[in-house]
C-alpha cells in the first residue's frame, strides 16, 4: 500500500509552483513510474495503431469470415466508405490515393514498441503486484448495484469525489483487467495470425481463430473495441479533471484536498 | 527521499548503459547472421529490422500452411493489371515460346530458360493462400519448378546472398533471401488450377512466395541475377516497391 494513497504525504511546501492556488491540496503519490512510462509509449504506438489501420482498411473495406474472401466472394459486411483501391466496389465514384507504404511499416513498428511496452508492463505489474492490489476488484467491488452505480455515476455526468478519483471502482478495474488481458493479447493474436511468415510457424493461430479472414474480422471488432475503451477513457478522466489526472500520470502525484 | 533517487539513478544508469551496448551488439550480431534486411533505414527501419530478424530466426524453415484442393476458392481474383506492353503482346502472340528466363550474377553458369525447359524440371504443385496487402486472400493450386532447383543447375557462389528477380512489366523487380531462394515452396510457378497460369495471374512465370505477402509474388518474371550485395539495384532498398514506402520484406 505504501505507494498508493496512504503513503506519507510530502510537504506541500516542496512543489510551491504546481499549487498556487489551492493551499489546502496536497500532492499523493498515485502512479508508479512504470505505469506512467509505458502509460504514454502505449498512449502514443495506440494512436499510430489506431491511424494506420484505419488508412490499411481503406484499401479494402470489406469483411469476411473464414479463410479467404475477396471482391469477388459474398463478405460477411462492408463499411460504407470509399476506397484507395479502384477496384473495390464502394458506390463511391473516386478512389482515395493509397497510402499503404508508410502506413504498414509505421503499424509493424508501432505493434512492436506496443507490445514491448506491454511485456515490461504485465512483467512489472505482476513483480510489484500491481494488478492484485489496484486492478482486482473486491468481492464487495463486484455486487451488481454497486457495479450498476458505477455505470450510472458518469452516465449522468456525476464528477467523482476526492476519495473515488485517488482509485478505481470494480466497474472500472474489470474494464482495465479486460483491455489488459483479454482485448490487448486478443488484437496481438488475430494481427499475427494474418502474418503469412507467423502462420507457417503456427498454423493453429489461424485456425482457432477461423482463418484468415476471420483473424483479420475479429482484429477489426477488437480494435473497434479499444477504440470505444480509448473514448470512455479519455471522458472518465475529463470528468474526473484533465488536468489533474493528466498531471498524475506524467509527475507520478495527484492532487488531492486532505479529507 | 535523495538516498533512493541516487539509487534510482545509479540503476537507471546502469540499465541505459546495459541497453545501449546490448543494442550495439545486437546489431553487430544482426549483420553478422544477415538478420538485417536492405531497407534497414530511415524511420521505420526499427520495425521492419525487428521484424525480419524474428522472422529469420524463427521461420527459416518452417511450411506455409498448405490446404486440401477442396478448399480452393473457386474464382481466383486477378488483381489490376499495368497495361501490357507491346513487347508482351508479341511474346503472347507466339504462345509465349520465345519467352526467355535468363539467370546471372554469382553462379557459375550463367544460362537463359525457356518455359519449355522450365517445365522438362521436377513440376512441383502447392495447394496455399496468396493473401494481398490490402486484405484479400484466396487459395489456389500452384504450379511450377522450385526456385532452388533452377539455382542449383546454374551453381550458385556460396557467399550469395540475394537473388533479385525482374518482371517484364516495367520498372518492377524485386529481391529475397537465400532462405527464401532456396525454400521448398518458392516457386517459378506456370500453373495454376490444373491449367496454365493465365496472364491475369502472372503468366508465363510467376515468382510464388507462399510465406510472403502478394506483392512479393511478382509477374512475368524474366530476369534473375544472384547477388551478395543489394546496393547496385536500384536504390538499394531490395526492391521498387521500397521505394514506393513498402517493405521489402512482407513476412506480415
Amino acid at each position: 500500500m505504501a505507494t498508493f494513497g496512504s503513503a506519507p504525504l510530502p510537504p506541500e511546501a516542496a512543489h510551491p509552483s504546481h499549487l498556487s492556488t489551492a493551499s489546502i491540496a496536497k500532492l499523493v503519490p498515485r502512479h508508479s513510474a512504470v505505469v506512467r512510462v509505458t502509460h504514454w509509449i502505449t498512449a502514443l504506438c495506440f494512436f499510430a495503431l489506431l491511424v494506420t489501420g484505419t488508412e490499411i482498411l481503406l484499401s479494402h473495406p470489406r469483411f469476411y469470415w473464414g479463410e479467404t474472401g475477396t471482391v469477388l466472394t459474398t463478405p460477411l459486411f462492408q463499411l460504407p466508405i470509399p476506397s484507395s483501391r479502384r477496384l473495390v466496389p464502394t458506390g463511391y465514384n473516386y478512389v482515395l490515393p493509397d497510402q499503404n507504404g508508410w502506413s504498414r511499416a509505421l503499424h509493424f513498428q508501432a505493434a512492436w514498441i506496443a507490445v514491448l511496452t506491454g511485456l515490461l508492463y504485465a512483467i512489472s505489474g505482476l513483480l510489484t503486484k500491481h494488478f492484485r492490489k489496484d486492478l482486482v476488484p473486491s468481492k464487495a467491488d463486484l455486487s451488481w448495484r454497486v457495479l450498476w452505480n458505477s455505470f450510472l455515476k458518469p452516465v449522468r455526468f456525476r464528477r467523482p469525489n476526492a476519495a473515488e478519483a485517488s482509485s478505481y471502482n470494480g466497474l472500472q478495474r474489470l474494464t482495465y483487467l479486460l483491455v489488459i488481458f483479454v482485448l490487448f493479447p486478443l488484437v496481438i493474436w488475430s494481427g499475427l495470425a494474418m502474418s503469412l511468415a507467423f502462420a507457417s510457424v503456427f498454423p493453429w493461430s489461424v485456425s482457432l481463430l477461423g482463418g484468415r479472414q476471420s483473424a483479420r474480422t475479429i482484429h477489426f471488432f477488437v480494435s473497434v473495441a479499444l477504440g470505444l475503451f480509448l473514448l470512455v477513457h479519455v471522458f472518465m478522466v475529463s470528468l474526473a479533471g484533465f488536468s489533474t489526472r493528466t498531471r498524475a500520470m506524467i509527475t507520478g502525484r495527484a492532487a488531492t484536498h486532505k479529507g | 527521499m535523495i538516498d533512493i533517487s541516487r539509487r534510482k539513478l545509479i540503476v537507471s544508469g546502469l540499465a541505459a548503459t546495459a541497453g545501449a551496448s546490448g543494442l550495439a551488439g545486437a546489431a553487430r550480431l544482426a549483420r553478422k547472421y544477415g538478420l538485417v534486411p536492405p531497407d534497414h533505414g530511415g524511420i521505420y527501419g526499427l520495425g521492419e529490422t525487428l521484424t525480419y530478424a524474428s522472422q529469420r530466426l524463427l521461420m527459416r524453415h518452417s511450411l506455409a500452411r498448405e490446404f486440401p484442393r477442396s478448399r480452393i476458392s473457386p474464382r481466383p481474383f486477378p488483381n489490376e493489371l499495368a497495361p501490357l506492353t507491346e513487347d508482351f503482346k508479341r511474346l503472347q502472340a507466339g504462345g509465349f515460346a520465345d519467352w526467355r528466363l535468363s539467370i546471372d550474377g554469382m553462379v557459375y553458369q550463367p544460362a537463359s530458360f525457356s518455359i519449355a525447359d522450365l517445365k522438362s524440371y521436377p513440376s512441383r504443385s502447392q495447394i496455399t493462400e496468396i493473401a494481398c496487402e490490402e486484405g484479400w486472400s484466396y487459395i489456389a493450386e500452384w504450379i511450377g519448378v522450385p526456385l532452388s532447383h533452377v539455382l542449383q543447375l546454374v551453381g550458385v557462389h556460396p557467399e550469395a546472398r540475394y537473388v533479385v528477380y525482374v518482371s517484364m512489366e516495367p520498372d518492377t523487380w524485386d529481391s529475397i533471401d537465400m532462405a527464401d531462394a532456396l525454400h521448398p515452396q518458392t516457386f517459378l510457378c506456370y500453373g495454376m488450377n490444373g491449367s496454365e497460369l493465365p496472364v491475369a495471374h502472372g503468366g508465363p512465370i510467376r515468382m510464388r512466395l507462399p510465406r510472403q505477402i502478394g506483392y512479393k509474388n511478382k509477374k512475368f518474371i524474366t530476369h534473375l541475377t544472384v547477388t551478395n550485395n543489394l546496393n547496385r539495384f536500384g536504390k538499394g532498398l531490395g526492391c521498387v516497391d521500397a521505394e514506393y514506402g513498402y517493405a521489402w520484406y512482407a513476412g506480415i
